[in-house]
């Protein structure tokens, strides 16, 4: 893995670039249920806050490794090249949609980028993960395997069993668990040992006597390197790790849950709605990776202010043109519906 | 020249023949592949042929991801019941996530277990699960009866690029039955008919054909001919066969081992009901467990599972257009 500080200009300024695509793509998902009611059905999740443990994590891929997010999956595809427009379609039900439709939100899909599928299921993604690091590990194609989830699936059997299974094997997975502190409504202390006990959550991986680290999630930089290590031992056999990568969701765990006609959109995240806990989350407003990365962009010469509003006008530009596809795009056939049920 | 196999036997040269033809087949689970003296391990390798810890949900859930990636993994369960304790990936992932993906994915899986062991495994190890699994759209269930379908169902099963429950009923595993010599495959969604008769249709599953062809010929002594419908696979159903035997005979004796509610007889008498109205000469009978789980005692279990003397009572009944207590 290339070390940090010998990366270059252009692939930092890839990296801000790709960081600035979630936040605005995810942006244009939450303002859609205020603009456009009832485009977006169902349960959608965002991942702004994400970015810069998306991004460093991904920045650390070679290219055909496959990535397995969990159903918080609109950042990672953004990244791995599907495009913008095909997401933005399917997540607006429409048939030019990543999944014709199909599947929405939760269950993006876009095999040819390396992203096959999103479970909705909390935690069940991380088997399915392992699993396509054996079928790499059986056809020794030498690709490591990227198995993103939360914080609250490290309650999950299937984490559990799957963390072991996959050290027994010594399976080519990275395992990162993005520790926002927050499984849905559930602030973490009130349900992991490790957090109550005062722990890292990267702990977990001493019971399958796997590497274990935890990362500043919110430093693109210091996620690309401790996840880099991951991935070469990996890639070297030595099996798995888990990486504990923490920020800040900066919105609610998903939309309001409302049963139509009743309209529904992003509400208070829950610090503030459940918890009456607004200094947490204007603290976490002030360490917005972005503008953290942005500024460090500008201090060590890699981008001018110029180069950063360029950048930034650029991304608008492309998101404003995914929303106004993604509206005008046709929905799909009814009688489509039961097609794709065997292959 | 057919050869005679025992019926788990059929299945392991089904499963030997097929990994020797697709390089892409992987086999693993519980206690199986313990050692390098291991028949699989010795022939395919400790790459497709692996021991798993008891961890369903990771192994199930991994049959899912490598199957996505280009294996075709083949799960060794058991028992159908230890399926329930992941049966999110048996009901919720594999048969939903090509759909979900608009076609992208295909996700073939062979998840194999043994049910029905009534022989005194009492209330967890000897149930008849398939009713939860019936009518997923996505998920395929094969449940042979012999061991030529055994061995033509698990080739079928290993061939199809879709997940496939794959269930052999432990009371028939060491029956021995012909099967044919050369690539023996048989279809999913092709119900056969293992005995011919005129007066009444008997559709039975698993272990049930057996008990129903020894009721039939029970009921040929007294001058009754019943013809045997199997229906081999669960999903896809061969409805159209099982009416067309109703259409020849009027009359129809649904038997399965599970309790009512739970059983495939309900499912088909339905299917019957509304296809097949026209030619039906008396209501249609079922023959199923009672409703109670299964219990250890011999006179206890063989209280509560279907019999020969059940279906043949049920047969006079039905032929007597009467409600006899069964």
């Amino acid at each position: 893995m290339v070390p940090a500080n010998q990366l270059s200009k252009d692939r930092l300024a890839w990296m801000y670039t790709q960081m600035l695509r979630i936040r605005e793509f995810e942006e244009r998902v939450k303002r859609t249920f205020v603009e456009h009611p009832g485009v977006i059905r169902g349960h959608a999740h965002l991942g702004d806050g994400a970015e810069a443990s998306i991004v460093g994590a991904l920045a650390t891929r070679n290219d055909a490794d496959p990535v397995m997010p969990s159903y918080r999956c609109h950042g990672y595809p953004l990244v791995l090249g599907t495009p913008a427009r095909a997401l933005m379609a399917e997540i607006y039900q429409r048939r030019d949609g990543v999944c014709k439709g199909f599947g929405g939100s939760m269950h993006l899909s876009d095999p040819a980028h390396h992203f096959p599928t999103a479970s909705g299921i909390i935690g069940q993604g991380i088997a399915h993960a392992a699993g396509v690091a054996y079928a790499a590990q059986v056809k020794k194609t030498g690709q490591v395997v990227y198995s993103f989830f939360g914080d609250g699936s490290s309650k999950q059997g299937a984490f559990h069993e799957t963390l072991n299974l996959a050290a027994v094997w010594k399976l080519p997975v990275v395992f990162v668990l993005e520790n926002n502190m927050y499984q849905a409504y559930t602030y973490y202390k009130l349900e992991d040992a490790n957090a109550i006990a005062g722990d890292p959550l990267s702990q977990k991986a001493k019971a399958y006597s796997i590497p274990g680290a935890t990362v500043d999630g919110t430093d693109v930089l210091k996620v690309y390197e401790e996840v880099g290590k991951a991935v070469d031992r990996a890639r070297a056999g030595q099996g798995p790790s888990l990486i504990e990568s923490r920020f800040y969701r900066l919105s609610p765990h998903g939309n309001a849950i409302t049963v139509p006609p009743v309209p529904t959109q992003f509400q208070e995240h829950e610090a503030i709605e459940v918890y009456g806990n607004k200094a947490e989350f204007e603290e976490a407003k002030k360490n917005d990776p972005i503008l953290k990365f942005r500024a460090q962009l500008i201090a060590n010469g890699t981008l001018t202010d110029a180069d950063a509003k360029k950048i930034e006008d650029s991304v608008r530009a492309e998101m404003d043109e995914v929303v106004k596809f993604a509206l005008a795009s046709p929905l799909p056939t009814p009688e489509d519906a039961v097609k794709y049920v065997y292959a | 020249m057919p050869r005679e196999m025992m019926f788990a036997e059929a299945i392991a040269v089904a499963i030997t023949e097929e990994m020797q033809r697709n390089p892409n087949v992987v086999f693993y689970g519980q206690n199986m592949a313990m050692t390098d003296r291991d028949p699989f391990v010795r022939k395919f390798g400790k790459d497709r042929v692996r021991i798993t810890p008891i961890s369903e949900t990771a192994e199930l859930g991994i049959a899912v991801g490598a199957a996505m990636s280009g294996l075709h993994p083949i799960v060794e369960l058991y028992m159908a019941e230890f399926m329930l304790v992941a049966f999110d990936e048996v009901i919720n992932e594999a048969p939903r996530l090509r759909y979900m993906s608009g076609g992208q994915v295909k996700v073939p899986c062979v998840f194999k277990a043994g049910f029905g062991f009534a022989a005194g495994w009492a209330g967890q190890h000897s149930n008849c699960t398939y009713h939860a699994m019936m009518g997923i759209p996505g998920l395929k269930i094969a449940l042979p009866s012999t061991s030529a379908d055994a061995m033509g169902l698990m080739r079928a099963a290993i061939r199809d690029d879709n997940p496939v429950v794959y269930l052999h009923h432990y009371m028939l595993t060491i029956d021995k039955g012909p099967v044919p010599d050369g690539e023996h495959l048989v279809p999913f969604g092709v119900a056969d008919i293992k005995r011919a008769g005129s007066d009444v249709t008997i559709v039975a599953t698993a272990w049930m054909v057996k008990k129903s062809l020894a009721a039939a010929e029970m009921l040929a002594k007294e001058g009754i001919s019943a013809e045997v419908v199997d229906p081999r696979t669960l999903a896809p159903l061969d409805v159209k066969t099982i009416v067309d035997s109703v259409k020849k005979t009027g009359r129809l004796v649904l038997v399965d081992q599970a309790p009512r509610h739970a059983s495939a007889a309900v499912v088909i008498a339905g299917e019957v009901a509304e296809q097949g109205f026209k030619y039906l000469k008396a209501p249609v009978k079922m023959v199923t467990a009672l409703d109670t789980s299964v219990p250890y005692s011999e006179t206890l279990e063989s209280y509560v599972l279907p019999s020969e003397q059940k279906i043949v009572n049920a047969v006079k009944s039905v032929l007597a257009m009467q409600a006899a207590a069964v």
